[in-house]
């Protein structure tokens, strides 16, 4: 069975379009490593923002830690701004559980306290096991449970989508 | 020996006991854990929920302040319970054995041992007795290793000078008792310091040294020539009144760093020094204060670097 995937940078373009309208002054985007924090770039750049983008690393805080440890290249979080009362959208790739959310947002909060935090997602593909939603979403995809998407980037920095199987 | 008895079958590193024998890519991945363990430092909240539950025993049979404190400090901030034991004042005096010590806390449900011990293979024997969950960090054994000690100054040397591929670092002092130089040497070699020497009289120098890949040196002039690391090390003060030395002062004179030693070195080059110092031994006051010294952020990186090393044994 093959599907067909949707145009990564089509779905960056109309991800900034819902957010755009909604957008505020203090908004500060922060993408999660390492798909989510390519959006985010694009995301700033689309929608003119000049709040520098927060890079969130959640390996420290999965819950999953005791059964597979720590993941080797974990990267430095890097939040260049004050999250204390700050609007922030949260921006990830796929949507699946919503623990990678559950973890970002406990992290997030060890740098302060948020006035509010929405989620922004390339894809939604369903299979939620926790209570998160995404306010805004570049697409809703069905997905076989041994089927999953990655986010690529090429060397001119162009974002296009995989499909796994195992 | 078949393998390697910190490692498990597919790698994964089960203790640390020395740095000799673990590859090149173990190393820096420690040292890329501890780089993200920084940050947190500089947050609002200054922990990470890593180790939460789990129960972290200190064990020192040998005097420490710096080492235990900042393994305490590393394991509370990765949400860990520590338990403090000195067990010089405690059950041993009583006649307990190590062994008989290890069961105990372990019937305690320990799920890590920090050990210092003055007897060399100490931690190495703990971690063959120890349940296959348990995880066992060498803080110090006798004359043999000191791992921690060694990944923080890899930490620091690669903080400063980026690279190790074109370095020339000199390790000085007493060699010959120091589990610090071991464990340094092994470190530095493993990571490609292209040219490592040691520094000291030959009374100092353990026979054989030359074979792990070292040039020996007994005069600081043409020992720190050109180098870009200087690495102090501590002389024991029952060293300083024994056969092997004639005085602490004549150490001083010809071994103790003073700036116009240090002038032979590179003019960016770095002082370092594992702690506690002997001002007007091995260090002169001028220097340990001066500007090339990074001596105290090694105590700061060494938190980093012992939150990396803890975070990736409780996670294999």
């Amino acid at each position: 069975m093959s599907l067909k995937l949707p145009d990564a940078e089509q779905l960056v373009s109309a991800l900034a379009a819902q957010i755009k309208p909604r957008l505020d002054s203090g908004t500060a985007l922060i993408g999660i490593h390492t798909g989510g924090a390519w959006i985010a770039q694009k995301l700033q750049q689309q929608l003119g923002l000049t709040t520098p983008i927060g890079l969130l690393d959640i390996s420290f805080y999965r819950d999953d830690f005791a059964r597979i440890g720590l993941h080797p290249q974990v990267k430095p979080s890097n939040i260049p701004f004050d999250v204390e009362g700050r609007r922030i959208i949260l921006v990830d790739d796929v949507l699946y559980t919503g623990r990678t959310v559950r973890a970002a947002m406990n992290e997030l909060f060890d740098y302060g306290r948020p006035a509010s935090i929405e989620l922004a997602v390339l894809i939604d593909r369903g299979g939620r096991e926790l209570p998160v939603f995404a306010r805004y979403s570049g697409a809703t995809l069905e997905l076989a449970d041994n089927q999953n998407i990655e986010l690529k980037k090429d060397k001119e920095d162009r974002l296009s989508l995989c499909l796994n199987q195992t | 020996m078949h393998s390697n008895p910190q490692l498990s079958k597919n790698g994964e590193l089960q203790h640390l006991l020395t740095i000799e024998g673990l590859p090149a890519t173990l190393l820096t991945q420690i040292l890329d854990t501890a780089q993200s363990f920084i940050g947190v430092t500089e947050r609002e909240v200054k922990k990470l929920p890593l180790l939460r539950g789990k129960a972290i025993f200190n064990l020192f049979f040998e005097p420490s302040t710096r080492t235990r404190t900042t393994f305490e400090i590393a394991a509370k901030r990765l949400s860990a319970d520590v338990i403090n034991l000195n067990i010089s004042t405690s059950s041993q005096s009583k006649g307990e054995t190590l062994l008989d010590t290890i069961d105990n806390l372990e019937a305690m449900h320990a799920d890590m041992f920090i050990v210092r011990h003055a007897q060399s293979g100490a931690a190495h024997l703990i971690a063959q007795h120890v349940a296959p969950n348990v995880h066992v960090i060498n803080a110090g054994d006798g004359r043999h290793e000191h791992p921690t000690q060694a990944l923080l100054d890899m930490f620091t040397i690669r903080h400063y000078k980026r690279e190790f591929a074109n370095l020339r670092v000199a390790i000085v002092g007493d060699i010959l008792h120091s589990r610090v130089a071991r464990s340094q040497i092994h470190a530095l070699t493993t990571l490609g310091v292209p040219e490592l020497r040691v520094i000291a009289p030959k009374t100092l120098l353990p026979a054989g040294v030359e074979n792990l890949g070292v040039h020996v040196y007994h005069d600081m002039q043409r020992g720190l020539k050109d180098v870009d690391v200087v690495m102090m090390l501590r002389l024991q003060s029952e060293r300083m009144q024994g056969p092997l030395l004639p005085s602490a002062q004549e150490f001083f004179k010809y071994y103790g760093l003073t700036a116009e030693k240090l002038a032979a070195a590179r003019p960016d080059a770095i002082v370092m020094h594992p702690g506690p110092m002997n001002r007007g031994v091995e260090i002169d006051s001028s220097v340990a204060d001066g500007p090339r010294s990074v001596i105290l952020p090694q105590v700061t990186f060494g938190i980093a670097v012992r939150m990396a090393v803890m975070s990736i044994l409780a996670g294999n």
